[in-house]
């Protein structure tokens, strides 16, 4: 189908971006790849009045690590990140990005825009979850900063105010003598995930991210068991994330993902660490 | 600042093929209708509209992108690539003969698509394997041909480019 009509807005600095998204309020949406929003609209899904084109602000562009964060601004695509030369700071991010989406798409889709969009079943919402990042949030009234947990509220729903748009989401660097992994289920490679699970882990034990089953994605802190002992945990786990029955996946089939997907990250974890 | 009003038509120019082009279309215009309908290049197909068969895919800078999945207006001042550039001078270039020869389309509704995919990964990244070759054909779908003669030809076509085979 072909999207209703609107206005495109094209800001040259982030401020008229913010003039915009406050004279118009919900009516207006951030476009910034479009790889999610325009989909919407050719579906009808989404009818915004006016789109706010911030694909090509220069303040928004950058790529870089400051106090142990990755900071990636609200126009840096996918692929960008991918190829950046310091992602091996945050090697979950190099094991996912891969994933996000397809090599077309990564070209255009934005880190900050699939944040934005709040999939439960995306990669990007569920690294930030796990790693402990947040976004930076602004409007007219100011700038905030917002954790992961308490930036996506639910499916496809966050905290940002109708005023606000993201200019940055901020991933932690990992942490010394820390390793990770990550697998996801789906129906084709780039498709949306049935299961998506990511895992980091350290002396201390292992903190699971998981996707794809509840409304926002789900962090478990487990500490360091024996295999039967993990295979309980991750059990527990997948029962405790009520899983839902739809058109892609049953309930059952989730919960079985969660079981041995969750087995696979924490062996390659594990296996990651003692390599150290 | 820019602002395009709906429902009317804003001029928009940009270079297809390495040739100027320019025409009308509001904001909400498709860039791969823009292509079919205001330019008349119809070498570009229009599938799912929303992002996932990949046949509308071109090349916007060089990146493979989804024509379905930008506005026409977006392209303004922008070098596009379709299709129509590959058989330059009316001979097929090397992917599109490796493509006959591997028997690599059927009913060519896909292939537009998927040659402007992989004339990126063949360009800029010439020691791609078959695994990193089925990772960029997973963005588009084919339903004749079971990929494998796709698969082939680019493998094929690497391995030329690279002056290790005749083609």
């Amino acid at each position: 189908m072909k999207p209703a009509g609107f206005d495109l807005a094209c800001p040259d600095t982030v401020a008229e971006a913010l003039e915009v998204l406050t004279e118009h309020g919900g009516d207006a949406r951030i476009l910034a790849g479009g790889q999610s929003l325009a989909a919407m609209l050719n579906m009808r899904l989404a009818t915004p009045k006016v789109l706010v084109d911030i694909s090509g602000l220069g303040e928004l562009s950058s790529i870089a690590e400051a106090r142990g964060m990755i900071e990636v601004g609200a126009a840096v695509t996918q692929d960008q990140l991918l190829r950046w030369p310091g992602l091996p700071a945050q090697p979950l991010l190099a094991q996912v990005l891969p994933w996000v989406g397809h090599y077309q798409t990564r070209q255009r889709g934005t880190v900050c825009g699939s944040l934005a969009h709040g999939d439960p079943s995306s990669e990007l919402p569920l690294a930030l979850a796990l790693l402990g990042g947040e976004v930076v949030l602004a409007s007219r009234r100011g700038r905030r900063t917002v954790t992961a947990a308490a930036f996506q509220t639910g499916m496809m729903q966050t905290a940002m105010a109708e005023d606000e748009m993201i200019v940055a989401a901020r991933f932690p660097v990992a942490g010394k003598g820390a390793a990770s992994a990550f697998a996801e289920v789906g129906p084709r490679r780039g498709d949306f995930a049935i299961v998506a699970i990511a895992a980091v882990a350290d002396d201390s034990g292992v903190t699971l991210g998981i996707g794809g089953v509840a409304d926002t994605p789900a962090v478990r802190h487990l500490q360091w068991l024996n295999d039967e002992g993990l295979a309980d945990a991750l059990n527990a786990i997948a029962w405790d994330l009520r899983a839902g029955s739809d058109v892609h996946a049953s309930a059952q089939y989730r919960r079985t993902l969660v079981r041995n997907l969750g087995a696979k990250v924490i062996r390659e974890a594990r296996d990651a660490l003692s390599q150290g | 600042m820019r602002y395009l009003k709906a429902d009317a038509g804003h001029p928009v120019s940009f270079t297809l093929n390495g040739r100027p082009v320019s025409g009308m279309a509001e904001p909400r215009t498709l860039l791969a209708d823009f292509l079919r309908r205001e330019i008349g290049q119809t070498g570009t197909h229009v599938g799912c509209e929303h992002g996932v068969c990949g046949a509308c895919t071109v090349r916007i800078d060089g990146r493979a992108t989804r024509s379905c999945l930008i506005y026409a207006v977006q392209a303004e001042g922008r070098s596009v690539e379709t299709v129509e550039a590959l058989a330059a001078g009316g001979e097929l270039n090397d992917l599109q003969a490796a493509f006959r020869r591997h028997h690599a389309l059927q009913c060519g509704f896909c292939t537009p698509g998927i040659l402007m995919s992989l004339s990126q990964l063949i360009e800029e990244e010439p020691d791609a394997g078959e695994a990193r070759v089925r990772e960029v054909l997973t963005g588009h779908l084919c339903r004749c041909t079971g990929y494998h003669g796709i698969v082939a030809a680019a493998l094929d076509v690497l391995a030329a480019r690279k002056g290790n085979k005749d083609v």
